[in-house]
């Protein structure tokens, strides 16, 4: 009862001009405050980015810039794997598979204020197309030859000719940020959620939030929440630890098993393992018959009971379980469990039997003598595994390996190159025998893998660019392949992918050996967060994030 | 001799005494994987814990420094031998020769080794067994790091070939290789000696920065180098000290092998 009356003398001695002022300036600020007030995000890319023309993007640190900043017509959401609509609230595929017809939101417009039309839409097709770009993004829309048409039916509706069908057309669209015919700003006007601000080379990526972004949330706050995104320029993974654990970076992407179990060890909070990822790690033997091999040593590696014997006798629990402290897992085949539409459930890992691997080792003519298999011909099953050097949990891998191989009487020596000259020997003189390297996957959809498995194809690794199909199997994985890329029924695809995937287990030209989990550490400062295998794993919802402050 | 000396004697040989004894400390072998204890800290059974394969370090460290302690005064030998050869009789026979030789010498020191080693170790066979990869390895170490000590050697030999007592050799008649081996190859020795010397050091280190690379001994064998690499990403020194080990056996050897040289050097002199 003292203090109340103290408090009303106080205010009554403020002129009302004054009071009226502070009351309207503090309004302003709880205004700004409720609007925004999300905070800065900060974590690093591990390269420069090479560029921040969304079409022209290859590298991960500019495929990251472009998510933050660029607005598509149709969104995979990274969580359900599921296609949602974006800028386009409805789309269609034609039953060829050669057209898709989006309709897209009205009243958009880009970063810098410039409108959102159908045209710019058509712009940014052209654009994708221009043989004269190069576009690695616009590469994937390219199923044959014959220039690209589009027809703009309204301000908010267009239709995409293809001269053939596209696989998954619909799916690529998540890549494709729309860029202005018409801005000045030409692709630094984004309609994604976050916006370029500032740029040092070799420091910085200053992104804020697009004052023009189209969304809300369900309570009609404007998106995104966040203030601004910090990104630092950050090769060294040591650094980018040590910088996390002083609180000076709120995430980390993507992080290896060692360190996470470092961090774990300590915060156990702040690490994430959203389950296996797409990225997968496997070996395969040399098939190429113009290999610098003895002829001995390519029979082994053509035969399918070798091959197989040797997939049987690695351990891959051990393999997850030691070189990837159980974050990894057993590997099945060509696609990863996790890719949850494309997966054949049919497919299981590969047991682990040593005893069984001897067995058909036996009955393609091999015998153990004294502790070493040795051919029909008596020749001793000796060869090599390179991989690149520097890596150290495919190094352990391959000691593990080396190991379990010991023991059905094999003796393999593990050759670490350089990068280069490990290219070198697998892709252009063929002089190696095994090779052991991983696969990142980026795309759900296997057409991305066409120059992979194409017998022709330069990716083909174990006996590349093929001029007609050495082996029967070979031929029918090129059929199915290309029928399913021209085909725009998904169950159609899948049927045919689901066989390529049975081919490639029973054949095992690549012996797959673990999916690498994706793992990453989180700021418990970071709201919102859900950590997901799909890049980017830990920003992919950034429109909902917010920071809190540091106490 | 000094006391420090002396300890650095001591240290060297029971180095290389206990190193020798490996197969009786550590019977299992450097190979054997225990895989239900990777990356175990020390316990009874293993002393310096396990590596992350689960094979014992202590095994480890043991064979990697015999390794490294028979391999590394062997390649000091073969380039000691080889700048006797190209800077002794360089400097010996002077004039159009000796430029010739020490053009060469300079366009070896020229070469950034590091890569060079990494390209003839790429342009190597792949399907080399462990130990040949060891060998291998020691011999390019051996025969690419002769160029200082030719340099050396050069002008040593040079210096005596003026002298008094080759002049009167000379004139008893004495030509060509026998002056060559009789008259100058013994004065040289001293600076071969302490050649030889300063190289074991430089090549334990040049192995390490190759196992470092992943370019130097073939897996199963270990090495300092490989098991240098172990240190890779340790965030702080006391998390698992156990792993400094193979570092501090390092210093220690390098350092008594300084220690001994300096002897050497002065005896030398």
């Amino acid at each position: 009862m003292i203090g109340r009356p103290r408090k009303l003398d106080v205010m009554a001695q403020i002129p009302g001009k004054m009071v009226l002022a502070a009351t309207a300036c503090l309004f302003v600020l709880l205004g700004t405050a409720g609007a925004q007030g999300g905070g800065e995000l900060r974590f690093c890319l591990r390269t420069e980015p090479k560029t921040f023309d969304p079409l022209k993007v290859e590298d991960d640190a500019a495929v990251s810039i472009r998510y933050l900043t660029g607005g598509v017509l149709l969104r995979m959401n990274r969580q359900t794997q599921a296609l949602e609509p974006e800028l386009a609230h409805s789309w269609k595929v034609s039953k060829d598979g050669r057209q898709i017809t989006f309709k897209l939101r009205s009243g958009l417009s880009f970063s810098d204020g410039t409108p959102f039309l159908a045209e710019d839409v058509a712009y940014t097709v052209q654009q994708l197309m221009d043989p004269a770009l190069h576009s690695p993004t616009g590469d994937a829309f390219r199923s044959g030859p014959g220039t690209v048409a589009t027809k703009i039916i309204s301000s908010t509706q267009i239709a995409i000719t293809f001269p053939t069908p596209v696989a998954g057309l619909d799916r690529l669209f998540d890549q494709v940020p729309m860029m202005s015919a018409h801005s000045p700003k030409k692709e630094m006007a984004v309609l994604g959620p976050f916006m370029v601000a500032d740029y040092k080379p070799g420091a910085t990526v200053l992104l804020k939030r697009n004052p023009n972004y189209w969304k809300t949330d369900a309570q009609g706050r404007k998106l995104p929440y966040l203030d601004s995104i910090r990104l630092d320029i950050q090769p060294n993974r040591d650094v980018e630890m040590l910088r996390f654990r002083r609180g000076e970076l709120d995430l980390i992407n993507s992080l290896d098993s060692e360190y996470f179990d470092k961090l774990a060890s300590t915060s156990p909070q702040l690490v994430h393992d959203a389950g296996p990822s797409l990225d997968s790690e496997q070996m395969w033997f040399n098939q190429v018959s113009k290999a610098p091999i003895p002829a001995y040593k390519k029979n082994w590696f053509r035969s399918l009971g070798f091959r197989r014997a040797i997939s049987e006798a690695i351990n891959r629990d051990d393999l997850s379980r030691i070189v990837f402290r159980g974050h990894a897992q057993p590997a099945v085949g060509p696609i990863s469990p996790a890719n949850k539409f494309w997966f054949d459930s049919k497919l299981h890992a590969q047991a682990y039997s040593s005893d069984a691997a001897l067995k058909l080792l036996q009955t393609e003519g091999f015998r153990l003598e004294n502790g070493t298999l040795k051919d029909r011909e008596g020749n001793p099953v000796v060869f090599s595994i390179v991989t690149n050097s520097g890596n150290k949990y495919r190094e352990r891998m391959a000691v593990l390996i080396q190991e379990d191989l010991r023991k059905i009487g094999m003796q393999v020596n593990v050759v670490t190159l350089d990068f280069p000259s490990l290219i070198e020997r697998i892709a252009q003189n063929f002089d190696y025998e095994a090779a052991m390297l991983g696969l990142t996957n980026v795309d759900l959809d296997p057409n991305e893998q066409m120059n992979v498995w194409l017998s022709s194809a330069e990716n083909h690794q174990w006996n590349p660019q093929q001029k007609a199909p050495e082996t029967a199997w070979e031929a029918e994985i090129d059929r199915l392949m290309r029928a399913q890329a021209a085909s725009a029924d998904a169950k159609k695809r899948k049927e045919s992918f689901d066989t390529v995937q049975e081919i490639v287990v029973e054949q095992a030209p690549f012996i797959y050996l673990i999916n690498k989990n994706a793992l990453s550490a989180i700021s418990t400062a970071v709201q919102d967060a859900s950590p997901v295998i799909l890049h980017p794993q830990t920003f992919w919802n950034a429109e909902r994030l917010t920071v809190r402050a540091a106490k | 001799m000094s006391v420090f000396r002396k300890l650095a004697w001591v240290a060297l040989l029971l180095v290389v005494g206990v190193s020798m004894a490996a197969n009786w400390l550590a019977p299992a072998g450097y190979a054997k994987q225990y895989r239900t204890q990777p990356n175990a800290p020390p316990t009874r059974q293993h002393w310096l814990g396990t590596d992350e394969v689960g094979r014992d370090r202590f095994a480890r460290l043991l064979y990697g420094t015999r390794i490294s302690l028979l391999l590394a005064p062997a390649a000091a030998l073969i380039s000691t031998l080889m700048a006797a050869l190209v800077g002794g009789l360089a400097g010996y026979l002077g004039g159009g020769w000796a430029r010739i030789a020490m053009a060469v010498t300079d366009l070896f020191l020229s070469l950034p080794w590091l890569f060079l080693l990494i390209t003839v170790r790429a342009l190597m066979p792949l399907n080399v067994s462990p130990l040949a990869s060891v060998l291998v390895t020691f011999l390019m170490l051996g025969m690419l790091g002769w160029t200082s000590a030719a340099r050396v050697l050069c002008a040593t030999s040079a210096s005596l070939r003026g002298s008094g007592f080759l002049l009167q050799a000379r004139a008893s008649g004495i030509r060509g290789v026998r002056l060559f081996g009789v008259h100058v190859l013994p004065n040289l020795t001293p600076v071969l000696y302490a050649q030889f010397w300063i190289s074991i050091p430089v090549f334990i280190l040049s192995e390490a920065n190759l196992g470092i690379l992943g370019l130097g001994v073939a897996e199963p064998m270990p090495s300092w180098g490989s098991l240098l690499k172990e240190l890779e990403g340790l965030v702080s020194i006391g998390e698992e000290p156990w792993k400094f080990a193979p570092l501090i056996l390092l210093v220690l050897v390098v350092t008594s092998f300084q220690l001994v040289l300096s002897n050497r050097e002065e005896m030398a002199a």
